[in-house]
């Protein structure tokens, strides 16, 4: 009898106390299969041979069928083994194809997968019929059937996933040259071959991990999509490793927890959209490579230009008028710049909060000290580099303007001042206009202050 | 020659590659010389970076071989140090300048053995001398190509060896960075190392280099620069196909059968 407090729990809260010791099985297998997808995945994913994982799970099918076939028993140690022969072969395979045939790397991926699968449905298929189906459950090998961990499956997995983990730590430097730069890696004296080969062994091993919980079909989802998800978040190998990790893991966990709430949700599939969820979220939420942090700083960069831009001609227009406070009205900018009222509204209102503008009568807008300053600098960058368009590129002076126009916005003052070097001595505008002060003379040239 | 093998830092005998059968190398057969700063240079596709790759055991030998002061041995092949094409990786690997650096102490680390303190000194003195100390922490996808270029021959220099083989070090790279490796090579050479370059301006070659290699899928000329890098050689070695030898070449290609023993 269960005591009344776990009884009257939800069952959402109810997991976490793992009700039974089949719950407690089902999440490490998850967590362990995730972990080490997540670990070797991540290498596979940075050597380009994402697809390889694809090819050896779906290669690891005949291997588990002939596994049973040959001992007639589901042993997991014995269909591991199978498993892991089976996934050796292809990849020999494929790279037997690729060396001694025309066909390129991606045709060999595509032939051996869909060759090894096909063979595995076959046997799979014969031992259905052949009166063994009742027993064997071997079907349960495409999809994955997490609920059918046991504790004798955890041992071996467990200590798969632990010797995975242990041999990354041990050969991270190795694994790490030979992922950047193979040729290099044997240009120093590393036994490449080798490298290349325990790192292909260890990715089969982690495939062969997620065979029974996740199934031949969906284990290359759970191999790269974590290390594509970490590799959003940090430009740091061991952290994406660490990341992957986690992410790997806790999607495990993710589908082991959906699919106790309900019976019905299979375990494998919802991992899968657990990794892909982890994926989209670093896609669009990463601070510095996500999708969002580009398009922030896409937005900025644009405000920042239409700020100059208003500053730029607002500036033209006092120079004309020959008072640098000279009000311009909203047309007036209009008439210059290719924007709507209301960008043109807003920009302005940004540039009265910063203390560049503000408003003489309504609708007339003049330059602050602060502005003009900022109006200066915009002006002189756009100038200089027409005349270096002019001088150093010979353009001609009605086609340099446009250039300019993009050019001004993202000048550095290191750039500006090797502007200067460049045109020394020759600092008169093509337009026949004044080039405000340098960066270092301000005061000299320009309006009273 | 007098010179004994010991004292000759790289040399390539009678050597001959084939990519699918198709020969790119013909009975190349060269001796370097010592503490000189040579030149390779020929037509695209002429083999030049074959050469350094099969220097280098990165490439089948279809025959020949090649001995490093005298010795034929992989572990002879270490005291070389070797600079690729900078698009022969992907830049945007999860790694820092500092750390691609430290990759050229890796061969003289064991198995699975961490760089220690030293080799982290060695790789900043190294960024130092190309001038890279700043960007020691950088990701490597935003460093420029220059940058880029430098972290890679900084790497070289990591290996602390006396012979470079470099791969194209000056291919699209800024005024600054050419100016900068040019001087490091120069001061290699000081040193007493032997440094082989691949190189595609003919234009700088006189101002560069000691001695010159003509190459065009076999040795043109090979000599110190003012006796080798003459319009005669010059002319051998661009102009005019060579028709009988690229047909020859054409036919081994299409009839698959190898030009020596069978390349693996």
């Amino acid at each position: 009898m269960k005591s009344t407090t776990i009884e009257s729990l939800p069952p959402w809260l109810e997991f976490f106390t793992f009700p039974s010791v089949n719950v407690l099985h089902v999440l490490l297998g998850c967590i362990i299969l995730g972990v080490s997808a997540g670990l070797l995945g991540s290498f596979a994913f940075l050597r380009k041979r994402s697809l390889l994982g694809d090819a050896l799970s779906h290669a690891a099918l005949p291997g588990v069928c002939m596994a049973f076939m040959l001992t007639g028993t589901k042993n997991p140690a014995v269909i591991l083994c199978g498993a892991v022969l089976s996934c050796w072969v292809g990849a020999l395979a494929i790279e037997w194809i690729v060396k001694y045939t025309r066909c390129k790397e991606d045709s060999a991926l595509g032939m051996v997968l869909s060759v090894f699968f096909g063979l595995g449905i076959l046997l799979l298929t014969h031992i259905q019929k052949s009166g063994q189906a009742a027993q064997s459950g071997l079907d349960k090998f495409l999809f994955g059937q997490a609920a059918s961990l046991v504790e004798r499956d955890l041992y071996i997995l467990g200590g798969l996933g632990l010797f995975l983990c242990f041999v990354v730590m041990l050969a991270f430097k190795e694994f790490k040259i030979v992922s950047f730069d193979p040729d290099f890696a044997q240009a120093v004296g590393l036994p490449v071959r080798l490298v290349e080969f325990s790192l292909a062994t260890l990715i089969v091993l982690a495939v062969c991990i997620g065979l029974q919980a996740v199934g031949v079909v969906l284990m290359a989802a759970m191999l790269v999509t974590p290390a594509a998800a970490a590799r959003y978040w940090t430009n740091n190998l061991s952290r994406m490793l660490w990341l992957a990790t986690l992410f790997g893991g806790l999607s495990g966990a993710i589908g082991a927890y959906v699919s106790y709430l309900s019976v019905k949700m299979p375990t494998g599939p919802w991992m899968v959209v657990a990794v892909t969820s982890i994926f989209i979220g670093s896609f669009l939420f990463a601070p510095q490579r996500g999708a969002l942090a580009r398009a922030r700083r896409h937005r900025l960069f644009r405000q920042k230009t239409a700020k100059e831009n208003i500053l730029r001609t607002t500036y033209k227009f006092a120079e004309q008028a020959g008072r640098w406070d000279t009000p311009v009205s909203m047309s007036e900018l209009l008439q210059h710049r290719e924007m709507s009222m209301a960008q043109l509204r807003k920009t302005i209102s940004r540039l009265t909060r910063a203390g560049f503008m503000d408003e003489a009568h309504a609708g007339l807008f003049y330059l602050t000290a602060a502005g003009k300053e900022e109006a200066e600098r915009v002006t002189r960058l756009h100038r200089l580099w027409e005349l270096y368009l002019m001088t150093k590129l010979e353009i001609a002076p009605d086609h340099v303007h446009d250039d300019a126009e993009e050019i001004e916005h993202i000048l550095t003052p290191d750039l500006e001042r090797r502007l200067l070097q460049e045109l020394e001595g020759e600092l008169t505008d093509p337009h026949g206009q004044q080039i405000p002060g340098g960066p270092t003379a301000t005061a000299e040239g320009s309006p009273s202050k | 020659m007098a010179t004994p093998a010991e004292e000759i830092p790289i040399e390539v005998h009678d050597l001959t590659v084939a990519y699918q059968h198709r020969p790119v190398l013909w009975d190349i057969d060269l001796r370097f010389p010592q503490g000189q700063l040579i030149g390779i240079v020929g037509p695209n596709g002429a083999g030049k970076s074959t050469l350094i790759k099969a220097i280098m055991g990165l490439v089948p030998l279809a025959s020949g071989h090649v001995e490093v002061f005298g010795q034929r041995s992989r572990q002879a092949l270490r005291s070389v140090a070797y600079v690729p094409q900078r698009e022969s990786v992907d830049w945007d690997f999860p790694t820092t300048a500092l750390d691609v650096v430290l990759m050229g102490r890796y061969g003289q680390l064991p198995l699975f053995g961490r760089p220690r303190a030293k080799d982290k000194e060695i790789a900043r003195q190294s960024l130092a001398k190309v001038g890279m100390q700043d960007y020691a922490d950088r990701q490597i996808s935003q460093l420029s190509g220059g940058q880029q270029q430098r972290v890679f021959l900084a790497r070289a220099l990591a290996q602390q060896t006396r012979v470079y083989l470099m791969d194209e070090p000056f291919a699209g790279v800024d005024a600054s960075t050419e100016k900068a490796i040019v001087t490091i090579l120069r001061e290699l050479q000081a040193e007493g190392s032997t440094i082989i370059v691949v190189h595609h301006d003919l234009h700088s070659v006189p101002e560069y280099f000691d001695h010159v290699l003509l190459l065009n899928l076999r040795t043109v000329a090979f000599g110190p620069v003012a006796t080798t890098f003459t319009e005669e050689n010059l002319n051998a070695t661009y102009g005019g196909r060579l028709h009988l030898l690229s047909d020859v070449t054409e036919r081994l290609r299409q009839g698959e059968w190898s030009a020596r023993k069978q390349a693996k």
